[in-house]
Formats: structure tokens, sequence, C-alpha cells
């Protein structure tokens, strides 16, 4: 359905995209995760005819994005980074706006939004300007979708909102999906990662691995422990100065450790900090999250 | 056609739902009228004129002593040649100078008819209209009495000589001159603003994604504003006639049409305006600075294009509202028709299609 080749993208002087190239399948969820910067808004609006990449082909729904821009245009829902509805407007009138520009009424195509729409259908006298973060999005999400598009394309759509809406929109994108809707959609939260089908991680306009959630985690053989105690501060920077560690990182309550070569023992490792007098030790294996293998594949080494 | 008023309809939530577009819209061309109606100064006090007597007879110190006392005018001096008057005007004190003919009593008495020369300072030309008029209102004041008196008919002549103005052009010129400014200021300002407000609140990137075409998303724009523009100037004609008396002699249609041409023009320009900023701001910046000084600077509107240096007549030439000033002066204040101003029509239909073309070229259908 979306289909990228070698694109690359510059501005200036600084790369976006770095000769990116994959592919989605018609009713999948694909995940763009990565930091802020990595080139995910420059991706998606390259795919949303928004801008021209330097080099490569792309397309949606074998429409080529520069040649054919017009026809993609029909077939997509957008929802930009930042929330871009009229705030001057109501919610219905925000509605009714989008769904005439594409050519359909509201009540057309009520069956694909009622699930998002009646949540904030209470307030459709309301003022998008004056909608929470969640019912902004939500508000957003039911523009794109007015017109039935094939592809979704949706950025950090989540950002800024609160964890309830965070948990409520993804399940929307899940029934989205199962009525046969492509949809490419990034996110620099990584908990949100293993609910899409797919994910690519993409850092500094490159995608350093492509895969499902589960395979990802599952490629990552480094020997992981969490490491806690009674001064985390002290703890980090202890770690940090110990010779054989790797990388140190604070992950909520716990510091995830990894050594080089793996050669530390968790016994080693709790005798080194009790050295350096900390109480209330705790330091245990656990399994590696998708955090985890960014954290890895962000300082650059190899799996 | 549906999306087009869909769009359109939404243009008009953003005009009615923003009070500071609708204060530009309905407030300030009114506030503007009144403002330069009213400091544009309808009557005189104490204005310093100058007589040069070369009669200096009975009637002649009569007529002078019922001009200085109504109140209206103070005698500066009393000239003795034909060269003061040049320098007395020059050194901007004096007004007026009056000019009785030599044995004017003789004259008036004898044939019923003698000439007296009213020369006005011009270069503020409502007062020196204003001033000639008290003064041959005074005079003719004096000759129907006079008649009264004697039983003959009396005329005396005045000659009424307008310095450094001659054709006393812009004494009404204010209100085609706030229409041109006003029209030129909501249509250019206010268009290229709602575009470069859609493009700093990220809606353009939603409108480009979307099947509306560069043409629809224009005309859009234009359609509400262009309704707007033709009200206030309904508006502006209006009070301009009621308030100021300006009359409107020739015809209301063709008035209105070449309006509407103009205001076509100025919205042209603020879409192509648009193109070329990326924020409201810069949008501003340039209507105001780039539209809105030339306009009352260079379009004839407070200084008169014919006593401009040729450079800056060259420069007031590609400025448009002086083609509209000349065109409203001609079908409001002398009744002209179209074949008078065909040459300032084309002008202004040349100009619409050039802005037009950029425009719409210019307009990017992607982001960048």
């Amino acid at each position: 359905m979306i289909k990228v080749e070698n694109i690359s993208k510059s501005y200036d002087k600084v790369e976006a995209l770095k000769d990116i190239s994959f592919e989605v399948e018609k009713g999948e969820l694909l995940g763009l995760i990565g930091p802020d910067g990595a080139g995910k808004t420059t991706l998606m609006r390259i795919l949303m005819t928004l801008i021209l990449q330097d080099r490569g082909n792309a397309t949606m729904a074998g429409f080529d994005v520069v040649k054919s821009y017009k026809n993609i245009r029909l077939l997509v829902g957008y929802m930009p980074g930042r929330f871009s509805l009229y705030q001057d407007l109501s919610v219905e009138e925000n509605l009714n706006f989008f769904a005439t520009v594409f050519g359909t009424t509201i009540e057309e195509n009520y069956d694909l939004i009622k699930d998002i729409y009646s949540q904030i259908e209470p307030f459709k006298t309301r003022l998008a300007g004056r909608l929470s973060g969640g019912m902004k999005q939500k508000l957003a999400l039911s523009c794109a979708l007015i017109h039935k598009p094939e592809i979704l394309v949706l950025d950090e759509p989540t950002t800024g909102v609160d964890v309830v809406s965070r948990k409520e929109f993804w399940e929307m994108l899940k029934k989205l999906q199962q009525q046969g809707i492509t949809i490419l959609v990034s996110t620099p939260y990584m908990d949100e990662a293993s609910l899409c089908d797919r994910v690519a991680l993409i850092q500094k306009g490159q995608i350093m691995q492509i895969d499902s959630p589960s395979t990802i985690v599952e490629n990552y053989t480094r020997k992981l422990f969490a490491v806690r105690s009674g001064e985390m501060y002290r703890l980090i920077n202890d770690l940090r100065s110990f010779e054989k560690t790797d990388t140190a990182y604070a992950f909520g309550q716990y510091l995830h450790y990894t050594s080089k070569n793996d050669e530390v023992e968790a016994t080693e490792l709790e005798q080194y900090l009790l050295e350096k007098e900390h109480v209330q030790l705790q330091v245990f294996d656990i399994e590696p999250g998708i955090e985890d293998v960014f954290m890895e594949l962000m300082s650059g080494k190899e799996l | 056609m549906k999306r087009f008023f869909g769009f359109v309809k939404k243009e008009f939530y953003h005009i009615f739902r923003d009070v500071r577009t609708m204060l530009i819209l309905f407030g300030i061309p009114i506030a503007q009228l009144l403002l330069f109606g009213t400091v544009i100064k309808n009557d005189i006090k104490d204005a310093e004129i100058a007589i040069y007597d070369q009669s200096k007879d009975e009637v002649t110190q009569e007529i002078t002593a019922k001009l200085l006392s109504s109140g209206y005018f103070i005698l500066d001096r009393n000239l003795e040649s034909i060269n003061d008057i040049e320098a007395i005007f020059k050194k901007g004190k004096v007004k007026e100078v009056i000019v009785f003919e030599s044995n004017f009593g003789r004259l008036l008495e004898k044939e019923g008819k003698a000439n007296v020369q009213i020369i006005a300072d011009a270069s503020d030309p409502n007062m020196g209209k204003l001033l000639a008029n008290y003064t041959t209102g005074i005079l003719n004041d004096y000759i129907t009495k006079k008649m009264g008196e004697m039983k003959v008919p009396l005329q005396i002549k005045p000659e009424v000589r307008m310095f450094y103005n001659e054709e006393l052009e812009s004494v009404y010129l204010f209100v085609p001159g706030i229409m041109a400014m006003i029209l030129m200021l909501i249509s250019a300002m206010m268009t290229s603003i709602s575009i470069t407000r859609e493009k700093e609140l990220g809606t353009m990137e939603i409108l480009l994604v979307s099947p509306l075409k560069p043409v629809q998303i224009i005309l859009g724009k234009v359609a509400p504003y262009l309704g707007l523009s033709i009200i206030n100037a309904f508006v502006i004609i209006l009070i301009g006639n009621l308030v100021f008396g300006v009359p409107i002699v020739g015809s209301t249609i063709l008035l209105m049409a070449e309006t509407i041409l103009f205001i076509m023009m100025a919205l042209c320009l603020g879409i192509m305006i648009s193109t070329a900023a990326k924020t409201q701001m810069v949008a501003m910046f340039i209507s105001l600075i780039a539209l809105m000084l030339p306009t009352i600077l260079l379009s004839g509107f407070i200084f008169p294009v014919e006593n401009m240096p040729m450079a800056l007549q060259w420069l007031s030439s590609i400025m448009p509202p002086r083609w509209f000033i000349v065109i409203l002066k001609n079908i409001m204040l002398k009744g002209t028709g179209l074949l008078y101003v065909w040459k300032e029509t084309l002008i202004l239909l040349a100009m619409t299609s050039v802005f037009t073309i950029v425009a719409v070229k210019k307009f990017k259908t992607r982001l960048e």
C-alpha cells in the first residue's frame, strides 16, 4: 500500500532522510518510532505529497507521490503533528467543513467515525480551540477519517495527550485497522511500539530496524540487569564510572545496565555497588523491552 | 461547487468570530472617514488676508470694512504693488489677497460693474476654496444691499484665482482617497493575513492535502472579502454623501463597476503578498508599508501628483490607487463617463490580471 524506495531529503546542509526504503502492506499498522528530529515528520510529509524528496521514489496505493499527487490527496487521511483544525470553529463546524471539502457528509461516513466522534459529540457546539488535548486529537482523527481514506497517516497523534486518552486513541487505531485501513503512525513514545504490527526504529534520518515488536525484542541478546538503590543519582554515576560498564540508563524506577561483552554477572555488580556503600540494593536480570533495543541502537552499536 | 461554498462559509465564520477582523472591516473605515472629514475644516475664523486696493475709494473702504467685521478675516496689511502678492504668499501667513481694480467705485456707479480679484493660497485646497467662497459671499451680500439703496442693477465681478493649485483638485478628494485607501487596506491586508494565518496555524497543510484546487482556495478566500468590501464602498460613499455632502454626479453603476474592479485588483494583490509572506506579521507589514503609505502619500490623495518631483511621479504611476482616484474623481465629482476613464480602467485591468497570474502561479500546491 505504501512503498518507499531510497528516499533522501536534505534541508540546506542537514540531511533529514538518508536513503530510506520500506513497505507497508494493506491493512497494516506501521509505527515510526524515533526521537524528535529523527526525520519522521519529513518522511510523512513526503508521503503526503506536501514536500518533494531529493532522491528516490515513493508510491501510495500505487500512485507516485510526485506525479500523481492529486490522486493520492483523494484517498489519504492526514493528521499533522500540530493541531491543525480551525480553533474558532466548533467541533461540528470543523467536521462539516472537512466533509464538504472532501465532497461527502458526516451522515454518509458516520459509521466509520462513530466510535470516536460519539465521545466528543456532547461538545459539538464547543469551539475546537477550547477542547482538551485528548478531545482535540479525537476531533482531528474524526476529520482525517471523514472521507473514508484508504491510508491514514498520523504524525505523533498522542504527543501531549494524557495516558488514558493515549490508550483510547490506540484502541481506536486498532479498530480502524480492522476495517482495512492502512495506518502509518509516528510516535516518540516507545511503550506504544508494542501496539503496532511492525515498527520502524528511525534515527538521524535512517531506519535502523524494521520488524514486528516481538521480533525486535527477541533479537536483543544482551545480558540486561535492572538495578535499584536508595540513592539513584549516585547509583547511576557509580555505575557509569565502573570500568566494565557499557550502558546505564534510567528506566522508571530502575536503572537498566549492560556491561562490556556481557561479562559482568549480577553478583559481581552487586559486590561492586556494595563497596560503594549503596543500601537497599536490588540487582536482577530482566527481559528487554523495545526501549532497551532502541537505546542500544542509538548508541550506534550493532546487535 | 459545493466544496467552494463550504469553504466560503468557513471563511465567514472566521471573519464574524474575530472581533479584531470585524473592527478592521467596519470600525476603521467609518472612523477614518469621519476623522479625515473633520480634520479638513469646514469653517473659517480669523484668516489672515491682505488687500491691494488700487482704488481707495468709498466703496472699496466699505467692502473692506464689511469683510473685516465679518469675523472671518483679519487684515494683515495693505499692499502697494502687484509684486507684493507673490512675496506675501510665499511667507505663508496670508491666505488670501483681495485686489480691487482702480476706479472701482466709479466704475460700479457709472457702468454698474466692477472687477475684484480674489487670490487664495490653495496649497491647502479646501481652505483656499472656502476663503474664496466666503469672500464672494460677503461681496454678493454687499451688492444686494447696495442695489436696494440705489435701485439700479449692480455687479461686482469677482475673479477667483487659486494659487499653487489652479484647478483646486482634491477638494472633495478625501472621500475618493479614503475609499481607495480603505478598500486597499481591507482587501489586500485582510486576504493576505487570512491566507498566511492558515499557513501559520498549520491548517494550510490539511487544505493542501485535501482535494481542494488552488483556484478554489484562492477564490474561497477572495469571495467573502469581495462582498464585504463592496458593502464598505457603499458605506463610504453614503457617509461621504450624507455627512460631508460629497456628490455623485456620474453614473452610480459605472462607479460600482469600477469599485469592484479596484477591489478585485487589491484582493489579487493580497493573495500575491500571501504567497511571499510566511507569517501574518510579515503579511501585515508588507500590506501596511508597501501599500498603505504609498496609497496615502503617492496616489495624489493628499499631495497632488502634479506637484511631485518627476521620479515620484513615475513611482506614483505604478500605484493602483492613483488611477482609481482619478476614476472616482471623474465619475463622482465631474460626472464623466467611461469615455474619459477608459485608460485608467485599462491600467487597473492590466494590474489585476498581472497580480492574478502571479498569485496563481506562485500559489504552492506543496509546503515548500
